[in-house]
């Protein structure tokens, strides 16, 4: 049996995995996550009185640390193997991605472990989308003056 | 030769400590449970040194024997540069040889310490193969922490050290003989799917070793794979099937029994450790089974290879134990 042969008989033996499932319960819990951000940023407005730009700032903040607070105490990455990018999408992803990181590599040294392996998943984030923001920057240059 | 007959060597001793999530498993009276993964230590890598050290302090115990009465220590582990073994072994004054072939480690040991057996009249050889599944997870895969959502076909590194005293003394475990396996490459890219990637090197040791000891392979009354998995366990079958027109009827798989079926461990365990659990913890005490090929699967995975998009080679070794 050749190469070709076997990835052929190694496709037709692996179990197949529920994508439609998965996309809707990510869909789902995406959107909860939104509406819950939707609703804090709507109280923030209405009952302390912020302006809105500045209301989505803190609920970004916000969803940060209940993110990074939740993977600190060992639920977040349960939730996240079950829901998927609904929670790794929004910034929830972004801010446990660091945390979960960071509490690897706790014990390897201030500089070596945790200053180095921090942004271990989360630099590629930043790093293209930095550049895509740069892009998308200059074409609504182009486009909108 | 890859194969070879071995005369009078003998497994005459073993201990061994699991990890919380093998204790819930089908094996109820391993020698040890760790009720965390930190076992008392600060680290994971650190908690892995020390299950290391716990099998070699209580197999010399149980044996009644002292360091001095060791003639070698062969260890193995996942870490790497296997790491937890060397440093386990500099706790103790015995003359270290540290063995890397991923999960097929066990079956390795067995065919390096029955070698050095075989030339002695009288000899004590200690092996000793653990693996964690934390310290593993953070080496191999994403952060502990970020609970990245996994396919069907992903195993679950399983949590334990077992040591095995290898002597000439007549017990009731005998090593009747070994094949050495060759590296195989398939061409599979897939660190999930690490069944698919060990399946053919398996398959290959398997037939290698019925050749060369002229058998069929309804010789044996079990042929106990290491952790192939559910999903590698449907290849290997297939794949005689197909390359070799064998029909593999008697096959366990370590891997896919070491584990309760409501448990989350996706295609069931992995880890040097799998194999050595079941067959000391169960197979051996169940007395089933007489003669058995034990087929150590290892999938020689590296992290850097994967990312420059290189497909994993793997390896197995058999021996055949018989079982009184």
């Amino acid at each position: 049996m050749n190469k070709d042969e076997y990835q052929k008989l190694v496709k037709k033996l692996e179990p197949k995995e529920p994508k439609l499932r998965k996309a809707l319960v990510a869909f789902l819990v995406g959107g909860l996550v939104s509406f819950i951000g939707e609703v804090i940023a709507t109280i923030l407005v209405t009952t302390f009185g912020m302006e809105k730009t500045i209301a989505y700032i803190w609920l970004c903040v916000l969803t940060i640390f209940i993110a990074s607070l939740l993977t600190a105490l060992r639920f977040f990455d349960n939730w996240v193997s079950k829901c998927g990018c609904g929670l790794i999408i929004p910034t929830t992803g972004f801010a446990h991605s660091m945390t979960s990181s960071a509490l690897d590599v706790k014990n390897d040294g201030l500089i070596t472990g945790l200053g180095s392996s921090f942004f271990k998943l989360a630099g590629s984030v930043l790093l293209y989308g930095v550049i895509s923001g740069f892009f998308f920057g200059v074409l609504g240059v182009i486009f909108y003056g | 030769m890859a194969s070879k007959k071995v005369n009078n060597v003998y497994i005459s001793n073993y201990f061994s400590i699991a990890g919380p999530m093998e204790k819930r498993g089908t094996i109820k009276d391993y020698d040890l449970v760790m009720d965390d993964y930190y076992y008392n230590e600060k680290t994971f890598e650190q908690a892995e040194i020390k299950m290391q050290k716990t099998v070699i302090d209580n197999i010399l115990l149980r044996s009644k024997i002292l360091n001095s009465d060791i003639d070698y220590l062969i260890s193995s582990d996942l870490s790497n540069q296997i790491s937890t073994s060397s440093y386990a072994a500099s706790y103790y004054n015995i003359p270290f040889l540290g063995l890397y072939s991923a999960c097929a480690a066990f079956t390795e040991e067995l065919i390096v310490a029955s070698i050095l057996a075989e030339n002695k009249r009288k000899t004590n050889i200690l092996c000793v193969t653990s693996s964690h599944n934390l310290h593993a997870e953070k080496q191999f895969r994403f952060p502990i922490e970020y609970g990245a959502p996994k396919p069907h076909t992903t195993t679950f590194t399983a949590t334990g050290a077992i040591s095995t005293l290898i002597t000439r003394n007549p017990s009731n475990i005998k090593i009747e003989g070994f094949t050495i396996g060759k590296v195989v490459d398939m061409g599979i890219k897939d660190a999930k799917n690490m069944g698919a990637v060990m399946a053919p090197a398996a398959a290959k040791v398997i037939m290698d070793h019925l050749v060369d000891f002229e058998r069929n392979i309804d010789y044996y009354d079990l042929i106990l794979t290491g952790d192939l998995g559910e999903v590698g366990s449907k290849i290997l079958k297939e794949y005689l099937k197909e390359a070799y027109n064998v029909k593999m009827k008697n096959h366990l798989d370590a891997g896919s029994e070491l584990y309760l079926p409501n448990e989350e461990t996706y295609a069931g365990a992995s880890g040097p450790v799998a194999l050595p659990l079941y067959l000391l913890n169960k197979v051996v005490k169940q007395k089933k089974y007489h003669k058995i090929l034990i087929v150590g699967t290892g999938s020689l995975h590296n992290t850097l290879f994967v990312n420059q998009k290189m497909s994993i080679p793997a390896i197995s070794h058999a021996v055949s134990l018989e079982v009184i």
